[in-house]
């Protein structure tokens, strides 16, 4: 056997369904293999940990390649609503949780999670804007602090 | 297939040392792949997740997720990494006597 991975910082960039829960099945299934785990939401990634948009990401059904469908088709109303349910379905059935319960799993689990500062900065937003499982607003330079001797995944 | 002893029993193993066959399985051994795995003692609140585990296999057919023993109410998700710690999932099944659990979540 090679060397263990012992250590994993996870970058959530995306928002989206699609953009947000590579990056939550990551974080998870380091601590469920007993790898320290950090968790740094940026940019529209956020919204997985912002108290009022949690519980309401929705899969893009415009733009967006990976769902196979002409962005004319897509911008029918509630067809990003109706991909959204049926993704939400089959991810029940997966046993995987919706967001919010995803997020407070994970952080049980032990994994900690940061904020970025500046996307903070830029949406204009303060820490009670966000779940209780956040542990604090970072630099990217804290960030890279957190990370040290360990791994870097960007989602 | 691997064989390995714990105290007077021999029972079949995958590489791992997952146990094989579950008829093999008794409280004695559990406490033995626990020491093993670092778990000096296995207190009641351990055993209310093997038991657990053992039920809900015999009834649904696969090893429950971390997930659902917290929804069933049997243990919370923070308490299951501090009673079994390094891979909850994968512990606990070990000691029950399960076959390596597969899955993401």
């Amino acid at each position: 056997m090679g060397d263990k991975i012992t250590k994993v910082s996870i970058i959530i960039s995306k928002g989206g369904l699609d953009g947000v829960y590579p990056g939550l099945i990551l974080a998870n299934g380091a601590r469920m293999e007993g790898i320290e785990a950090n968790l740094f939401f940026t940019f529209f990634g956020q919204d997985a940990i912002t108290k009022k948009r949690m519980g309401k990401i929705k899969v893009a059904t415009v733009g967006n390649p990976g769902m196979h469908m002409a962005s004319l088709l897509g911008m029918l109303p509630g067809m990003s609503a109706m991909a959204t349910s049926m993704m939400k379905k089959t991810m029940e059935k997966l046993d995987i949780p919706p967001v919010p319960e995803y997020i407070e799993m994970i952080s049980d689990a032990g994994c900690k999670l940061y904020a970025c500062k500046m996307t903070v900065d830029m949406f204009k937003l303060k820490k009670e804007d966000f779940c209780p499982q956040v542990d604090s607003i970072i630099t990217v330079g804290k960030f890279y602090e957190i990370a040290a001797g360990g791994e870097i995944i960007f989602t | 297939m691997a064989q390995k002893q714990y105290g007077t029993a021999i029972v079949e193993v995958d590489a791992e040392g997952f146990m094989s066959d579950f008829s093999q399985w008794t409280r004695e051994i559990a406490a033995a792949i626990a020491k093993e795995e670092g778990i000096a003692e296995l207190t009641p609140v351990h055993w209310k997740v093997i038991d657990y585990i053992q039920r809900d296999f015999r009834e649904n057919g696969q090893v429950p997720s971390i997930r659902k023993l917290n929804k069933s109410g049997v243990i919370g998700t923070k308490e299951l990494y501090a009673l079994f710690p390094g891979g909850p999932a994968k512990k606990a099944a070990k000691i029950a006597g399960m076959k390596k659990p597969e899955g993401c979540v």
